[in-house]
């Protein structure tokens, strides 16, 4: 990590639901940071935590989840105990969001440019024109044929790889530092998949924008981070440049992912396992709570919950696997 | 588009034609309207004379043919008990009934819409909880009893409003209205009310269960995450979701009001159509009972046509004509 201090800096985050039967802890202690310029992949299973971040990070945690502990630092400035009307100035201008269908992100009923021209007004102080001409530009930006006639179609004239260019243009209206990315590419086809995550690597790279990029989709992170956070059970338990915790991870479970994803060069059976399942919020095991499906787990991961090192490549485990890439 | 258009249309004909037939055997029915017409000395001489007259000797169904080209031409004969041309009688009456529906249509969207987004948007609060709680009064109680409440309270104790008529009103041509003069506007306020107000609730309610459906949506997170400003949120994209619905419960309902409007103009005495048919029906006046059949039913059935053509115009997924451009990516 660069000595530039971070654009986000998220520091013991944790959210809570308070349910009938007691609160649940669904973020325990998550701490990350992002830099100007970088893409945090962020990855785990469905319920791991990954997707709630996201959407704590940019103030739209509804009832009954709260934040119930940490801080959210945005350029130094806490954002987590913002008043609701601050924080709605925040969202779009300062931190922009992609989410996963752009099928449904978009009114149905308002043409792309309304949608985009209001976003741009609510956020730049530019009259009716000027907005225009800017929402032609961000669409241009995206990678849209033919803006100026596109800009007064409605959504369902898009294909699905273009909308999600749209729903891009839109997270880009009030020119944000950081964008949160909700599983872009989850519902889009394969080959649509490379285009977008390629759209969001020249974003971040041009505009120097901090991309926050959740997705279960370890290829995705492979192809487009700069580094990881791997989430299981509300935690960060591995975290570190791509390259190290793809060629060496140190965590069994993140082991375990990479394991699991299929390789072009071997020729396999069967795809590897994780045996088991995540553990549920109501039933998270004391100590680890990877330790049930745990190959290597002693009597200390049964009792001890482990900490997440202050290393550049660091990991939440007692008895992290010993460099070296995987089979 | 021209396709949808000419499906609608064909379905429209079908179902008046459906009406007419029934219209038609209201008179086959209801009795001998020879017996009805001549008094029980006539000869059968006289009878046979007026019955080819009428032409009531031919087949069955030349009868219906006729029936329907007559009525094509707003021509449904002569009222038995004042002799007069019923199409006029009707068309007289029916500006009336209009602006009484129109008034309660306009009621129950400005008083209904409102209170749909507020109590949807602020759930939990006490106004809200008011207003689900005032509205199951408003679907239960019969519009009689509300009508004559109203008489009481502000035409009888209060004195501030007329309790029956139109007041003064105004010919523009053919139509006269009461909505130009102070006595006529005054005049509707207590029958448009009370017409209104189980279609207040309705909408209301529509309005309610839409909007709380709309919120949850993605589009409305995905706006939350520009940050656009709470009232751009809920009125601009939330409530513009739930429109098609209002739309088309109102423009069904416009067709219920003039129905309805049966019981409200006979509490106020309103002369509208309603009022006529009400009268009509006591005195066994059946050319005047099927002809109010049939242009209910031809307004009912016009309303859905017309509701139906305005979905292409407010949700543009229908309207297949702007799609240019191709689709790029997938």
């Amino acid at each position: 990590m660069s000595g530039a201090p971070p654009l986000l800096a998220v520091d013991h985050l944790e959210v809570v639901f308070d349910t009938r039967h007691g609160p649940l802890r669904a973020l325990d202690h998550v701490s990350l940071e992002i830099s100007a310029g970088e893409i945090l992949g962020v990855v785990g299973e469905s319920g791991a935590g990954k997707s709630l971040t996201g959407t704590a990070i940019i103030g739209l945690l509804d009832p009954p989840g709260r934040i119930a502990g940490g801080e959210i630092r945005l350029n130094g400035q806490r954002i987590d105990n913002l008043p609701p009307e601050a924080m709605r100035k925040l969202r779009g201008k300062r931190i922009g969001a992609i989410f996963q269908d752009p099928l449904t992100s978009l009114h149905p009923m308002l043409t792309i440019g309304e949608q985009l021209i209001e976003t741009i007004r609510t956020h730049l102080p530019l009259d009716a024109a000027a907005a225009r001409a800017r929402a032609i530009d961000l669409l241009t930006e995206v990678g849209i044929p033919a803006p100026e006639v596109r800009i007064d179609h409605h959504p369902h004239q898009f294909s699905g790889g273009m909308r999600q260019r749209v729903v891009i243009a839109l997270a880009l209206a009030g020119e944000p530092d950081l964008i949160v990315a909700d599983e872009p590419t989850t519902a889009l086809d394969v080959s649509i998949q490379a285009q977008i995550t390629t759209l969001l690597k020249r974003i971040c790279r041009e505009r120097g924008a901090a991309v926050m990029l959740v997705t279960h989709d370890m290829g995705v992170i492979a192809e487009t981070a700069d580094r990881v956070a791997v989430m299981y059970a509300g935690r960060i338990i591995e975290t570190g440049p791509v390259e190290a915790v793809t060629r060496a991870p140190r965590h069994p479970y993140t082991r375990g992912l990479m394991a699991s994803i299929p390789s072009m060069r071997v020729r396999e059976a069967s795809l590897h396992q994780i045996d088991g399942a995540m553990p549920r919020l109501t039933a998270i095991p004391p100590g680890c709570a990877f330790n049930p499906r745990c190959l290597g787990a002693s009597a200390r991961c049964r009792v001890e919950k482990p900490m997440l090192e202050a290393l550049p490549h660091a990991v939440a485990c007692w008895h992290p696997v010993a460099g070296g890439p995987h089979g | 588009m021209l396709a949808f258009l000419v499906k609608r249309l064909l379905n429209a004909v079908g179902v008046m034609l459906a009406v007419a037939f029934l219209a038609f055997m209201i008179f086959r029915f209801v009795g001998d309207p020879v017996e009805l017409m001549l008094n029980e000395q006539a000869s059968q001489a006289q009878r046979d004379e007026l019955r080819m007259r009428l032409g009531l000797d031919r087949s069955f169904f030349v009868q219906f043919g006729t029936f329907v080209f007559n009525a094509m031409r707003g021509d449904f004969g002569i009222s038995y008990r004042n002799q007069q041309e019923v199409f006029t009688l009707i068309v007289e009456r029916f500006p009336a009934t209009f602006e009484l529906v129109l008034v309660a249509t306009f009621l129950s969207l400005a008083i209904g819409i409102p209170l749909g987004v507020y109590s949807a948007i602020r759930r939990e609060s006490l106004g809200a909880q008011a207003i689900q709680f005032i509205s199951v009064l408003g679907v239960s109680l019969p519009s009689f009893a509300l009508g004559i409440l109203f008489i009481l309270l502000f035409s009888v104790t209060l004195q501030w409003l007329p309790a029956f008529g139109r007041g003064e009103t105004v010919a523009l041509g053919w139509w006269t209205t009461g909505l130009l003069t102070p006595s006529g506007r005054l005049a509707l306020i207590l029958p448009g009310l009370t017409l209104s107000l189980f279609q207040i609730t309705l909408v209301m309610r529509l309005v309610r269960a839409e909007m709380l459906e709309t919120m949850r949506t993605e589009f409305i997170r995905f706006a939350r995450a520009r940050g656009l400003p709470d009232g751009s949120i809920h009125f601009r994209h939330a409530l513009r979701n739930c429109l098609m619905p209002v739309i088309t419960v109102t423009g069904l309902q416009i067709g219920n009001l003039i129905a309805f409007a049966l019981v409200t103009e006979t509490v106020f005495q309103w002369p509208g159509m309603g009022l006529l048919f009400v009268q009509a029906v006591t005195f066994v006046d059946i050319p005047v009972m099927a002809a109010y059949l049939i242009i209910v039913s031809f307004i009912f059935v016009t309303l859905n046509t017309l509701v139906d053509l305005t979905y292409a115009l407010v949700d543009p997924r229908l309207r297949q004509d702007a799609l240019a451009g191709g689709a790029h990516g997938r």
